[in-house]
């Protein structure tokens, strides 16, 4: 945007307008010509006088003023009401050539303007002039009524001026008419042009500056918004390179604790928060919060309401827990509730800054901020808006700013407009499903902070304002009864599931006890098994041995008692049988 | 440097301003001459002021073009501007009608 390119042939001089000299890189150029055109209204006399009082005020520079359609009288009472003190000025620095032919002046043939040069000249000398200013050089012009003429005596005082050395102003009316645009080669013959313009948008008052050309010096070409303040014409800054505040890491509770949390800590102190949604969305019940935590905080609060009164603001928030009577009654909070009334969007945040200067809040809440124009999108209304929110930013007031939108991407005058100069953006929305609306809160951006881009339901009840989680099942967010349901549903499945598994368990563990009791069978058998086994083999042993004491016995017995030895086989078959059940047993 | 045109029983008295050799100066001061030859010739005063020798005497009259001319007597006083050329209507201006 700014493309100051050196240029060794021009020096400029400060105007000591803010922001004019900063998109010239320096003012108008020295010794030469500066055209200033507009309509009716526009700011052009203010501009040159102003340039004027500036080189005699601060560069100490002697001027001449030259007035060719009001009358000096005149010129010094309007310089009044922005401080001027012209006639103080005029004494030594300042000198008024009333220009003007009375309109009982006959006309007799051609005339030219040597004879006012000439008077001119030895009034610079005698002043020691540096700077000039041709007011209103068409009306001259017009006297001329002679194109040819015309542009000789353009020339005249062009030639003038270079042999002069005297850095020129000359404004010129301009519109839409036929004879405006004869004077079109004012702007090829000067060495810096500037286009003011005063247009009416929506009822709306917008003046604006465009520096046209400049030769031999790179400048910004945009169309600036300008203002009309106490101290003379302004250009509203814009741009980062302007912006220096006092950054503060402080963070500042935002009412909801969730939400702080969401922002990792809440607001930055000295930022500005906007909050957009449809109507009923709570948006003005988030600003009442912020407004209550921040006198919990002893913090000194306006709440700036365009909507409603502040009774009705103070019961309407009571409704969902928030209390702002007390605050109000130990004067920590101010309530100004007030219309959007007149067309001027200036004047509103003008009343707005003399109410912020006699209370001197902390924290501020414009609630809507909206309701300040329907179409922030317009540049000088947005700016407007900009230069409000710079101001506050300087004073480290932290602004919750709330704004009707019905979407994030249909309202584009939002969108472009105030969104784009907002710290912090939260945008509450309803979710309709299922036949039920619910409020879902989105943090859209945060500058500054990490924070969550999760959506939040918000919900109000008379107990106060929370925010929950919301739940996304099957791609959609549930919130309210759906989200209740969708709940419940999950809970009966997870019974189900507990349930089913319970039954499992007890499936498993009886298996897991009847494997257990056929291992003891199996266990048992095999004992028993290994048991007969020992049986057998003790019995296969004893046998054997049996064999050859039987044989001795019997060959005993042949002499003795053949029904002992049965008798004892008989026991030891039983001694076997005793010891397989107490195996069982154990 | 002024130049006065003096004759006696002056009843009208005028005052021209001019810028050195400029034509439309230098047409004026012939234009005038002729019509005050032609129509005032008995009783006029005619003064003929360049403002490239007296610049301070154009701001004290509040000249903003030259020629100028001034009528200054009798009153009222009229103020044409131009080379003058338009001899009719100078000559009814200085006529008063």
């Amino acid at each position: 945007m700014h493309n100051h390119a050196a240029h060794p042939s021009v020096t400029k001089t400060l105007t000591g307008i803010q922001g004019f000299d900063e998109i010239t890189g320096g003012g108008v150029p020295r010794g030469r010509t500066t055209l200033v055109m507009g309509g009716p209204g526009c700011g052009k006399t203010v501009f040159a006088l102003q340039a004027l009082v500036y080189g005699a005020q601060e560069a100490k520079e002697a001027s001449i003023f030259v007035a060719f359609e009001e009358s000096t009288r005149h010129i010094i009472a309007n310089a009044a009401t922005f401080g001027w003190d012209l006639p103080a000025l005029e004494k030594k620095k300042l000198f008024f050539l009333d220009a003007r032919l009375s309109p009982e002046v006959v006309k007799a043939g051609e005339f030219d303007l040597i004879g006012m040069l000439t008077v001119l000249e030895a009034k610079v000398e005698e002043i020691h002039a540096t700077r000039i200013v041709f007011d209103g050089i068409d009306v001259l012009l017009a006297l001329l009524d002679n194109p040819a003429a015309e542009r000789r005596e353009i020339y005249r005082i062009r030639d003038w001026l270079l042999t002069t050395g005297l850095t020129g102003v000359i404004t010129q009316k301009l519109g839409e008419t036929e004879a405006d645009r004869r004077y079109g080669f004012l702007q090829f013959m000067v060495d810096c042009a500037v286009v003011l313009r005063h247009q009416v948008v929506d009822g709306s008052a917008f003046r604006s500056l465009r520096v046209m050309k400049y030769r031999g010096s790179g400048f910004a070409a945009d169309e600036f918004p300008i203002t009309l303040t106490e101290k003379g014409l302004q250009l509203t800054h814009r741009g980062p390179a302007e912006l220096i505040y006092a950054v503060t890491d402080e963070r500042i509770s935002s009412g909801l604790p969730r939400l702080d949390n969401m922002l990792q800590g809440g607001y930055h102190r000295g930022s500005n928060v906007l909050i957009s949604g449809a109507p009923g969305t709570a948006k003005s019940t988030l600003a009442g919060l912020f407004a209550e935590t921040a006198c919990q905080r002893g913090e000194r609060t306006l709440y700036v309401s365009f909507d409603e009164g502040a009774a009705q603001i103070v019961r309407n928030l009571q409704s969902v827990g928030i209390r702002l009577a007390p605050h109000q009654k130990s004067g920590l909070l101010k309530i100004f509730s007030t219309r959007t009334r007149g067309p001027n969007v200036e004047d509103q945040f003008g009343e707005l800054r003399s109410q912020i200067q006699a209370h001197k809040p902390r924290c501020l809440v414009i609630d809507p901020l909206s309701a300040l124009s329907a179409k922030l999108a317009h540049l000088a209304s947005a700016d407007a808006a900009q230069q409000f929110l710079d101001f506050l930013k300087g004073e480290g007031i932290t602004v919750v700013n709330t704004s009707l939108m019905d979407g994030l991407s249909t309202d584009e005058a939002t969108a472009t407009g105030i969104s784009t100069i907002a710290d912090t953006w939260i945008h509450v929305s309803y979710i309709v499903h299922d036949g039920e609306r619910n409020r879902a809160l989105t943090i859209v951006k945060s500058r500054g902070t990490g924070h969550s881009n999760q959506v939040r339901e918000l919900r109000l009840s008379n107990e106060g304002v929370t925010l929950t989680d919301v739940f996304i099942a099957q791609g959609k967010v549930l919130m309210g009864v759906a989200r209740w349901e969708w709940e419940q549903e999950q809970q009966a499945a997870t019974k189900r599931i507990q349930v089913a598994t319970e039954l499992k368990r007890l499936q498993l563990h009886l298996a897991q006890a009847e494997a257990a009791a056929r291992l003891q069978v199996v266990q048992t058998e095999m004992e028993a098994r290994s048991a007969e086994m020992a049986v057998l083999v003790d019995a296969t042993g004893s046998a054997s041995e049996l064999v050859t004491t039987d044989r001795e016995v019997l060959r005993k017995m042949r002499h003795a008692d053949k029904d002992v030895r049965v008798a004892t086989r008989g026991r030891r078959i039983n001694g076997g049988k005793k010891h397989g059940d107490e195996a069982g047993d154990a | 440097m002024a130049t006065r045109l003096e004759t006696p029983n002056v009843s009208l008295q005028l005052r021209l301003y001019v810028a050195g050799q400029a034509p439309n100066s230098l047409r004026a001061i012939a234009n005038v001459k002729a019509i005050c030859d032609e129509h005032f010739a008995a009783a006029h005063d005619l003064e003929i002021v360049d403002l490239i020798e007296h610049p301070g005497r154009g701001l004290a009259d509040g000249i903003i073009v030259t020629p100028t001319l001034l009528k200054l007597l009798p009153l009222p006083m009229r103020r044409v501007i131009g080379s003058l050329s338009d001899t009719e209507q100078v000559r009814l201006t200085l006529t008063g009608t």
